[in-house]
């Protein structure tokens, strides 16, 4: 006879409780109605965005007919612009460097933003001070003036342009990564893995940021969403891509005057931006529904 | 105290009482039927998931979202709670049943004074209202003055916002109360008072109470019933004297003799393996896999209730046997080392703090190679910051630490890998001190990697951690979620032994976890202190644990060791009025003799 009683020799299966990792996230997301239209949406303009390039009839920047061609015509589906050039062609084209933009951007922005966020929420003290007082500065500035500022000031450059939407981004994220870190900061497995001594940025990038995947992958969508709307917007300002390039912005911008003759060179970009606004947002949405109680408080 | 009514006329009655989880439509409870008559107190005792906070709320006809009554009815005095309408129902909460909450910290509005929070339940005129207010008071034994009617919850220490819930719940003469694990998380010197409070109550109103406790101690105490409940059904219910000396389901016994002896006069015995999820509860006798009498066909076949003694029911298909003795061996117990050699760590006037706070004065302390030495303390002792300064998570003390002789850093990040390998420290609550995202393998590996970078053999090492916390090989490929709460401490356990330390700093391991897990862990702590010759340093406020596993004991009061000696000496004669007051205020729970017969052994007998 052991002299513990041991559970293996009577152990039935033990009590299993599904995994809740990222992939678990995204299956939970997907139950819901929500998500599945918002990925159909989004699927949707990328599909035209980055395939469009290799489709287009004409080419984006040739003269294909008179101005203000209209709509089913036979050289331009769509008509033509304001200068004569194929509506459809420059929609087609124009799609992917907006895409292309918004996702580094996002991608920049939301990458530094945890990066500081999950350090003041784990050092604490005056690091934590000095980071978000600077981050609450930021943030009195509206994100598009700020980019208008440093645009204008430097000139229309795509880098710059990435750099000034991600740098808006920063401090909005950085605060809502630090209010996740805080929680899972003040957990023991954290003590756990500080007495044994593992490096500080071992514990922030294995530790602290696993448990905080829910809340940076609901604030990588919605991030998203912003970034298009800023891009494009900061094309349509004149200060992103130049002409002659197709882009939806500068579509939208040397149309717009001709909205009541020839509007579908306005009206297609339109559509697709915010089409993909809204598919962006519904995805984020249903994440953000399904990471409910799945980072922090993960008990049995 | 038993009740000495006409027993015709019970207050509660549960009738066949089935609740069910929606959509999954699992089984809660099931077949729950008991009667509470006035002024009798029912204890109903189960481990986690067993149903008893579910039961407990459906006194009170509510159900938490996702589950709903499925089939049978609570009747509480001539009313069935079932059909009454929402305003009904309202009448009923705090006026008829009342209920007081395991946390009263949260129970109570934080932004309403003591005074507005007792009103809540009264109507009449504020004079009448007022008078019974400080009735009320008086009874629980709080002062009754405007003063205190004027206090805020958080002016409150814990003992008298739990009286405060307790006066909240007499305040409008109920006719049954329920009680959900009200002292858990008090220290045990309030807890008596609480205890007592509840008792006096209840009697006075000639109220009906349930009250739903994990501790056995406390329930034989209290209560004039007991209801043993596991995976969602009452397997044993009867008078409390009825079912301590004859317990007839061998769920039951096992669980009376896991509660810890206060004078360790038997060895702690857990309960071998799992309760069943409560996702999946067995259509047959849920006790079977775990039950040294059960047959093939016992799980696949629920027992019927049997009645083997007046109001005594048991729910077994061998009731009417007599349950065969648990036979126990017993390790030896180490002897206390030697006063003479090194102390592996030594504490030399410690002063330890947060910020202007001291909480720790002038602790000395030294453990000697291969004993273990309790820190025994109330909540706010000091015990756990303590601990975390050894372990060297908390920085802010002064005073010497030194490790075999040699002075130790404040800081583990500032101490060597050998200093950091040699003590490990285990934290109270497993569900935290383990990261959710990493399998058990990677969390065993994990210090391992920390203070040697690569490991040689990480499969190897990692079966040879769980194989000595007597888990599973087979553990290593799951997450913390898909365990239970002993398993989880386990593995804790285990990580820490995979760094091969020489002293184990435990925090209140057991604390968080169910007494007959408690046991198994203890009996496991105990082995490897005797195979392995590891130091540990056991930091509990429970003093039957302390005499169960400690060789030395350290009582702290208010950030002073108070008293320290041999375990035997201390208790046998505790030369502190603290420590006397501790010992008087634990529930001392006996066992009639013949439960069990303790085989014991002094050859160290193998385990697995």
């Amino acid at each position: 006879m052991s002299a513990v009683p041991v559970d293996i020799a009577a152990a039935p299966a033990a009590p299993t409780v599904p995994v809740q990792g990222k992939i678990g996230l995204l299956r939970r997301a997907l139950q819901r109605k929500r998500t599945w239209i918002g990925l159909v949406l989004s699927l949707l303009v990328l599909l035209v965005a980055f395939l469009g390039p290799f489709l287009t009839p004409h080419s984006p920047t040739a003269f294909v007919a008179p101005p203000f061609t209209p709509a089913g015509s036979e050289a331009a589906a769509f008509g033509t612009d304001i200068l004569g050039r194929d509506v459809l062609s420059r929609f087609l084209a124009g799609g992917r460097t907006l895409m292309v933009l918004a996702l580094l951007a996002t991608a920049v922005g939301v990458g530094l933003g945890a990066a500081i966020g999950v350090i003041a929420a784990y050092l604490r003290g005056w690091a934590d001070e000095v980071l978000m007082r600077t981050g609450d500065v930021a943030l009195a500035f509206p994100q598009i003036v700020l980019a208008l500022l440093f645009l204008s000031i430097i000139g229309p450059k795509l880098w710059l342009l990435v750099l000034m939407v991600a740098l808006g981004h920063l401090p909005r994220v950085a605060r809502v990564v630090r209010g996740a870190a805080l929680s899972v900061v003040e957990r023991d497995f954290v003590r756990a893995a500080e007495s044994v001594g593992i490096p500080r940025w071992r514990i922030m990038l294995g530790e602290i940021v696993p448990n905080i995947s829910s809340t940076l992958a609901v604030e990588f969508g919605l991030r998203l969403t912003y970034s298009i709307g800023l891009v494009a917007g900061l094309s349509f300002l004149g200060l992103g891509l130049q002409p002659p390039t197709a882009d939806w912005g500068l579509m939208i911008n040397e149309n717009r005057i001709a909205l009541t003759v020839q509007p579908w060179a306005v009206i297609l970009p339109v559509i697709a931006i915010a089409v993909l606004t809204v598919g962006t947002n519904l995805v984020t949405d249903g994440l953000a529904k399904a990471a409910v109680g799945s980072d922090s408080g993960v008990r049995a | 105290m038993t009740a000495s009514a006409a027993p015709a006329c019970p207050t509660l009655v549960v009738d066949r009482l089935k609740i069910v989880g929606v959509p999954s439509m699992a089984v809660i409870i099931d077949e729950i039927s008991l009667e509470v008559r006035p002024g009798e107190i029912l204890g109903v005792v189960g481990e986690s998931g067993s149903g008893k906070t579910t039961l407990g709320l459906a006194l009170l006809n509510y159900c938490k979202s996702g589950t709903r009554v499925d089939d049978g009815s609570v009747t509480v005095g001539n009313e069935d709670l079932a059909k009454l309408d929402w305003r009904a129902v309202r009448q009923l909460r705090g006026r008829t049943v009342a209920y007081i909450p395991q946390s009263p910290a949260s129970a109570l509005n934080p932004a309403l004074r003591i005074g507005t929070q007792l009103q809540e339940c009264l109507s009449g005129s504020a004079e009448t209202v007022l008078s019974r207010v400080r009735e009320v008071l008086r009874e629980v034994a709080l002062p009754d003055d405007d003063a205190f009617l004027q206090r805020y919850p958080h002016q409150l220490s814990g003992g008298q916002q739990q009286r405060v819930a307790i006066a909240m719940a007499f305040v409008a003469r109920p006719a049954l109360i329920v009680l959900d694990e009200p002292t858990t998380g008090l220290d045990v010197s309030t807890q008596e008072h609480v205890l007592r409070t509840v008792r006096d109550m209840c009697l006075n109103y000639r109220c009906a109470a349930v009250y739903i406790s994990h501790d056995m101690a406390v329930v034989a105490e209290l209560a004039d019933r007991i209801a043993v409940m596991y995976s969602g059904r009452v397997v044993e219910i009867g008078d409390t004297a009825d079912v301590l000396a004859d317990p007839r389901h061998p769920y039951t016994r096992r669980l009376l003799l896991a509660v810890p002896d206060l004078e360790a006069r038997r060895p702690m015995l857990g309960i071998p393996g799992h309760a069943p999820s409560p996702l999946a509860r067995p259509t047959g006798c849920a006790f079977a896999p775990r039950c040294p009498m059960a047959e093939e066909h016992h799980a696949t076949e629920a027992p019927a209730p049997v009645d083997v003694g007046p109001r005594h029911t048991v729910r077994c298909h061998k009731a009417h046997l007599r349950l065969p003795p648990v036979s126990v061996s017993e390790l030896p117990r180490p002897v206390s080392a030697a006063a003479a050699g090194q102390p592996v760590i030594e504490v030399r006037s410690l002063q330890a703090g947060y910020g202007p706070i001291r909480v720790l004065r002038d602790i000395d302390l030294s453990v000697q190679a291969g004993e273990c030495v309790a820190l025994l303390g109330e909540s706010g002792s000091g015990k756990t910051t303590l601990s975390r300064c050894i372990a060297g998570l908390h920085t802010d003390f002064t005073g010497e630490l030194l490790l075999d002789g040699d002075p130790v850093p404040a800081s583990s990040f500032k101490r060597s890998r050998d200093q950091r390998r040699r003590i490990q420290y285990i934290f109270q609550n497993p569900y935290e001190s383990l990261n959710p995202r990493r399998t058990v393998g990677e969390l065993i590996l994990q210090p391992l990697r920390a203070l040697h970078g690569r490991v040689a053999d990480p499969a190897e090492v990692v079966a040879r951690a769980l194989e000595q916390a007597s888990l599973r090989p087979d553990h290593a490929y799951r997450y913390p979620a898909q365990l239970s709460g002993g398993e989880r401490q386990r593995v804790a356990i285990a990580r820490a032994l995979a760094a091969e330390p020489e002293v184990l700093v435990c925090d209140e391991i057991t604390s968080a976890l169910d007494v007959s897990v408690q046991s198994s862990l203890v009996e496991l702590l105990r082995q490897l202190q005797s195979r392995m010759g590891l130091t540990l340093l056991f930091i509990t406020h429970n003093i039957a644990l302390v005499r169960n596993i400690a060789q030395r004991v350290a009582v702290l009061e208010a950030g002073r060791i108070v008293e320290l000696g041999a375990v035997e000496d201390v208790f046998a004669r505790p030369q502190h009025a603290y420590t006397r007051s501790l010992m008087q205020a634990t529930p001392n729970f006996q066992l009639p003799p013949g439960l069990h017969t303790p085989v014991v052994s002094t050859a160290t007998s193998d385990a697995r």
